[in-house]
């Protein structure tokens, strides 16, 4: 059997000398793997890249063989951020999140988001609040989903600025005033797409992602959360150097 | 009733391929070879092969090669500076006193240091780290030899650290902690460009080497 897909290198393991197992994250078989053969090779090398956007062929005997792929690139996304420490910090943040999704269940909300992230690598404007939202989705797809519809103690849908750690759902400015120490903060961008994105938003945001993350998803496998992960937020929360 | 194999339509000659693939040499040549297939570049028949070929020039090549392994295995050791491959601690590399000891390059594996003195190109010294940082397969800065480097930049003969590393996600990454790492120890910090190689032609390049290449144009 064999099917044709586009997805997202997450990772690759060497294979003999000359092959490679590849992880990646497809739009419609989700985080599948298969063996590329020569992809140890000068030509596939680049190619196989975590970030980068490629076009597979898989082929099998049996749907449950581990089975082969081809590879062919549509974007070398990594190529273009090689001399950028954050964007390098994100790529390995976001591949390795997504190599803990279940193996051949789709995910194709999640592998359009993360493309959407590696897209705009080089737009240190736009990724970071693209991160966030992905992680969102990351952990809602993992079955841990946070409510921000409304308010979880009044019901409205207004100023919510505020997540419970608890429950996850949103909690309004009001409703949260006397209990905001204990609080997570939520930035208005995660609500409202059309807001603007600014450095203490970013902060909250993976600040709220972070906490979910570690709690639902990390801690309970008793691994650490992925050094690029906080590397990338350090990073971010410097200031940046003006143009040369 | 059991069948009699092998069956006679596969004739005689099957019989013979089948015990050769089992292996008819002494158990001594058998182990040889198992050995000699676990080297890169040599599988299961080029290793019986390499076998074959030492066993029948046995003077020429055997004897003196398991001498040469002996002393290999004997006198090599692992170089305490810079992580080099040698017969002296310090290598050769550390000790030459006509080498620019202002600069210090910093490569992933002892073949890359091999690699950049066949070129010929660099007369500075060398430190290897053992590898790049990975958190797939959980090796973390402590694992590689980064405190090592940050101890030797610190030598007020030291002014530059070029970080030779692979132009790979993970190699990146580690020039750039590095570079984070070294911050205050008074060096200048640089990188190997990335682009066309000499020969290399436009049409046959990849994307991302096309992209990085135009990215680090120059004026002519």
């Amino acid at each position: 059997m064999d099917w044709r897909d586009d997805a997202i290198v997450l990772s690759v393991r060497p294979l003999g000398e000359a092959n490679v197992i590849a992880e990646m994250l497809t739009a419609e078989h989700g985080r599948h793997l298969g063996l590329v053969r020569g992809g140890r090779s000068r030509r596939l090398r680049p190619l196989l890249q975590p970030s980068n956007h490629v076009h597979i062929t898989w082929r099998a005997r049996l749907a449950e063989h581990l089975g082969s792929m081809t590879v062919e690139l549509i974007d070398a996304n990594a190529a273009g951020v090689l001399d950028d420490p954050v964007a390098l910090a994100a790529i390995e943040s976001l591949t390795s999140m997504a190599r803990l999704l279940p193996e051949r269940d789709p995910h194709p909300a999640l592998y359009r988001s993360a493309l959407a992230v590696f897209a705009n690598l080089d737009e240190r404007e736009i990724w970071p609040a693209q991160l966030v939202r992905w992680e969102l989705d990351f952990l809602g797809d993992m079955g841990f989903g946070l409510d921000l519809s409304a308010c979880a103690a009044t019901g409205v849908t207004d100023a919510l600025t505020y997540v419970s750690p608890r429950s996850g759902r949103a909690v309004s400015a009001e409703a949260g005033e006397p209990y905001a120490e204990k609080l997570l903060p939520l930035p208005a961008f995660l609500r409202d797409a059309q807001v603007e994105v600014t450095a203490n938003d970013l902060s909250s945001g993976f600040e709220l992602t972070g906490f979910f993350l570690d709690r639902h998803i990390f801690g309970p496998q008793g691994v650490a959360m992925p050094q690029a992960r906080e590397r990338m937020i350090t990073l971010l929360n410097r200031k940046k150097p003006a143009p040369a | 009733m059991i069948p009699a194999w092998p069956p006679a339509f596969l004739g005689k000659s099957f019989v013979g391929k089948q015990a050769m693939a089992r292996g008819t040499a002494s158990p001594e040549i058998e182990h040889l070879i198992q050995l000699l297939a676990r080297l890169p570049g040599l599988g299961p028949r080029s290793a019986r092969r390499a076998a074959l070929n030492l066993v029948q020039k046995k003077e020429q090549l055997l004897e003196p090669l398991a001498s040469a392994l002996n002393v290999a295995k004997d006198t090599i050791v692992t170089c305490e500076v810079c992580g080099n491959i040698d017969t002296a601690n310090p290598c050769s590399i550390c000790t030459d006193e006509t080498r620019d000891r202002s600069l210090i390059c910093v490569v992933e594996e002892v073949g890359d240091l091999w690699a950049l003195e066949r070129a010929g190109v660099l007369r500075g010294l060398y430190h290897v780290l053992g590898g790049t940082l990975s958190p797939l397969d959980g090796i973390g800065p402590e694992d590689l030899a980064i405190g090592s480097l940050i101890e030797r930049a610190k030598d007020p003969r030291v002014t530059e650290v070029l970080l030779a590393l692979n132009a790979t996600v993970e190699g990146q990454s580690t020039a750039h902690f590095i570079s984070e790492q070294l911050q205050g120890a008074g060096v200048s910090i640089s990188r190997l460009a990335h682009g066309v190689p000499v020969g290399g032609e436009l049409d046959y390049l990849d994307d991302g080497t096309l992209a990085a290449a135009i990215k680090a144009r120059k004026a002519v």
